[in-house]
């Protein structure tokens, strides 16, 4: 039994009881995608209709690794949040809207590694 | 009622009937984020198959660039580029809102517009600068 009173307990929490994590997790997950989108659509841009030799050239590169990664698990992490609060928002049968959410995310970390894999083959 | 003593109210419609209504402009540019984020969300497999087509070798990355280069590719792509320039773009709008700026209706109203036009400026910026890549132009 927690000695804290029941107002202490539900401060800051609200009726998610999870606070503020998700609405903040969802900024900072912005701020940093916006950097990385530029650099992102720049690079494709550049690198459109490249041939095979060049696209590898430019995934090997430690730099556009890194960043491209970061690109897609912050990315992930973000469309985790937000497609979260879409299906919170339209679906309303219990089973159906677990079932989404619990897909959101398996799928977020299927994708999340397959392209950690993807790029560690070619920049390794 | 002025109405009632000249005569009668004017044939007008009394509530915001559908046929009158216009979509204010910060409702349209708040559906076309949800929209686009949603759209985003698959995007990111576009992204997945074109790491792993470049990681599997020639033949891989052959197929998804004839795919890409195809001109329903083509278009999917563009859709792709839109609808993440538009999110980033006005994403930085809500950044704003979130710190306590820019909600007068006319700073809203006004940024909405901005966000589109960035958004189509940087859009076609990003194609020229692929196509000229490419070599098309």
């Amino acid at each position: 039994m927690s000695v804290q009173t029941p107002l202490g307990r539900v401060r800051g929490l609200g009726s998610a009881k999870s606070g503020t994590a998700h609405f903040w997790h969802q900024r900072v997950t912005a701020v940093a995608l916006l950097p990385l989108t530029i650099w992102f659509v720049w690079s494709i841009a550049r690198y459109a209709g490249a041939p095979y030799a060049e696209v590898l050239e430019f995934l090997h590169d430690p730099i556009n690794a890194v960043a491209i990664l970061l690109f897609v698990l912050a990315g992930l992490y973000h469309m985790v949040l937000g497609v979260q609060v879409v299906i919170e928002d339209y679906i309303h049968r219990e089973g159906t809207k677990l079932a989404l959410l619990m897909f959101t995310n398996f799928a977020a970390f299927a994708i999340g590694v397959t392209c950690v894999i993807a790029v560690l083959r070619i920049a390794v | 009622m002025a109405e009632a003593r000249s005569g009668g109210p004017k044939a007008r419609p009394r509530s915001p009937h559908l046929g009158i209504y216009r979509w204010p402009i910060t409702m349209g540019t708040s559906i076309l984020h949800r929209v686009t984020g949603v759209g985003l969300a698959f995007g990111t497999l576009l992204v997945a198959w074109w790491l792993v087509a470049a990681s599997m070798g020639p033949e891989s990355y052959d197929t998804f660039a004839r795919v890409a280069g195809h001109w329903f590719g083509q278009l999917v792509l563009f859709g792709f580029t839109v609808a993440l320039i538009y999110h980033a773009v006005n994403g930085v709008r809500h950044l704003f809102w979130d710190v306590g700026r820019g909600f007068k209706m006319h700073t809203a109203n006004t940024s909405g517009i901005v966000a589109y036009v960035v958004t189509v400026a940087l859009t076609l910026l990003v194609w020229l600068v692929a196509y000229r890549s490419m070599g098309v132009i």
